[in-house]
């Protein structure tokens, strides 16, 4: 164990903040869906997935980035309005466990039918960005851009919730549903701007990812559950618990990885959760159980 | 200005309001008294677009309200200010002003419209940037008054505005509804504070146990015997 407060010890640091900045990303699309529809999107991850593949596709048939990134991002949000208005929309006044099981069931659909269309394969843009070199410490540059747009979309997305009418409605219909007609507000149009919103998060995440990691269908699995556990952590459907919650678990896994070895970052990760939970159960933002 | 003709309306196989009749005209000031669960709540959700009447018909300005959807029904000029108020407590003041200012016709018209607010309940712009949730209970029904008129509705639907105050803000309360009153607004009230609304309403309703048993001038109401031993305790 080589734990000291040293320059690596701060490099570590720094690494698990510029993560936080995409986890806070991806629990924020989740969290305003669950916060204004009551329901999971557990095909959450497996919407990033279909936005990555889209971006390869698109970037492989000779698009530039940007315009391939916009492509992912328009196509996931379009993903989201479907998935509302196809998948939720019919069990919305059903049981909470079977609507976890039809966006459960997308999951698994989405999944296979990746593998059907392009493989088990790993695909990747090769884009490649090099790092950022200050003393002994090394940040990848895909690392630094996802931290600033993450947190610059957060901002974004921040801005438009306190300041437009429509923003305003999203965040009183999480508080109080039935209501919402006195105000004028047709709960049905809010819902949709709403996925449509929560998949161009996701879509902006898959931006994101495909400057990072390699693409395959299973990708959803490597961080769809860290997803959920920053969102209860922090309280489901609290936006500001998302984030503080992926900030805290990304430096749990950020040092302890540093300190111990990658797996137990996870480890600590997850224990620190398991504590929290026991002694929170609605997390550390949560309201409603 | 709005016109109910043989209203029922219940919840699933409960019915609360049984064959509904009644008007108010332009500039009145309407009061509907009745006993706990006599229905009158649901008689303003009937109005108010959030529960479907299950027969009859019922016009705003002439407009059926029965074809069109509760979202649309605040367009026709009808606000409701809700029984507990029902404020988003955790909007700001000032947000839960916009909210009532949603619709493409009021949202022109916000500034204006918070100025007049603002003017009005003065204490609501020292608190503007205050959670609503922190609000204490008068400050609250001054909120959901104003996130009501935000709207820029011609009738007001008020719910017990007094339910659930301490005795010297139910004073305040009335006096705001008064206020609101002498600024030209069409005010249909509900209240258990039978001696309180029969002060300033023009004329009045009683509901009992989902039918309208009674209806006159405020005058009459105040002197009949029936309202003055079983509401009034007289
Ligand atoms: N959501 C509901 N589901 C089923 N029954 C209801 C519902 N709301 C009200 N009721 C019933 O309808 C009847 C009328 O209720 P309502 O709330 O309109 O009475 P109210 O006159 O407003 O009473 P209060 O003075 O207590 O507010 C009552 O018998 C009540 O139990
Ligand atoms: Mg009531």
């Amino acid at each position: 164990m080589q734990c000291e407060l040293d320059i690596f010890f701060l490099e570590a640091v720094l690494n698990g903040l510029l993560l936080a900045g995409l986890l806070a990303l991806l629990a924020l699309g989740l969290n305003l869906v669950f916060g204004v529809i009551d329901v999971v999107w557990i095909c959450y991850a497996e919407l990033v997935m279909v936005g990555m593949y889209g971006i390869n596709y698109a970037y492989k048939t000779g698009a530039p980035f940007v315009v391939a990134a916009l492509f992912g991002i328009l196509l996931v949000a379009f993903a989201g309005l479907l998935l509302h208005q196809l998948v939720i929309r019919p069990v919305l006044e059903s049981a909470p466990i079977n609507q976890l099981l039809v966006t459960g069931g997308v999951l698994f659909v989405l999944q296979a039918a990746a593998t059907l269309a392009f493989g088990i394969d790993f695909k990747t843009l090769g884009i490649r960005l090099g790092s950022l070199n200050i003393y002994d410490m090394s940040f990848a540059y895909s690392r630094i851009i996802t931290f600033a747009v993450a947190s610059a979309a957060m901002l974004v997305l921040w801005l438009f919730l306190s300041r437009s009418y429509i923003g305003i409605a999203i965040r009183a219909i999480a508080q109080d549903r039935q209501i919402m007609p006195l105000m004028g507000v047709d709960h049905r149009t809010i819902y949709l701007v709403t996925s449509a919103i929560g998949g161009g998060l996701a879509g902006l995440a898959a931006v994101l990812m495909v400057l990072q990691y390699d693409i395959y269908p299973q990708i959803g699995q490597q961080f769809g559950p860290l997803i959920f556990m920053i969102c209860v952590l922090g309280g489901l459907g609290s936006m500001i618990g998302g984030f503080i919650a992926a900030f805290l678990i990304s430096e749990f896994i950020a040092i302890g990885g540093s300190c111990f070895a990658t797996e137990w970052g996870y480890a600590i990760a997850f224990l620190f959760f398991m504590i929290v939970i026991f002694i929170r159960p609605q997390g550390l933002f949560g309201g409603k159980a | 200005m709005l016109e109910l003709a043989n209203v029922d309306a219940g919840y699933g196989g409960f019915q609360a309001l049984f064959g509904i009749s009644m008007s108010v005209k332009p500039g009145e000031a309407v009061a509907v008294i009745g006993a706990n669960g006599a229905g009158k709540t649901t008689l303003l959700r009937i109005i108010s677009g959030l529960l479907p009447m299950s027969s009859g018909a019922m016009t705003m300005n002439g407009v059926p309200l029965r074809e069109i959807p509760p979202h649309k029904v605040i367009a026709t000029g009808i606000a409701h200010v809700p029984e507990g108020r029902r404020l988003f407590p955790r909007l700001s003041v000032e947000n839960n002003l916009k909210i009532g200012a949603y619709i493409p016709s009021a949202r022109a018209k916000f500034s204006e419209r918070l100025a007049f607010i603002y003017e009005l309940f003065p204490r609501l712009k020292e608190r503007r940037s205050q959670l609503a949730g922190t609000l204490s209970g008068g400050e609250q029904q001054m909120c959901a008054i104003g996130r009501a008129l935000m709207s820029g509705p011609k009738l007001l639907l008020f719910d017990e505005p007094s339910m659930g105050l301490a005795p010297v803000i139910v004073a305040q309360v009335f006096e705001l509804v008064r206020r609101i009153r002498s600024e030209g607004y069409t005010v249909l009230i509900v209240e258990q504070n039978v001696r309180q609304v029969l002060k300033f309403a023009d004329r009045g309703y009683l509901l009992e146990a989902g039918r309208i048993k009674t209806s006159g001038t405020a005058a009459e109401m105040l002197a009949s015997d029936d309202i003055r031993e079983a509401y009034m305790g007289l």
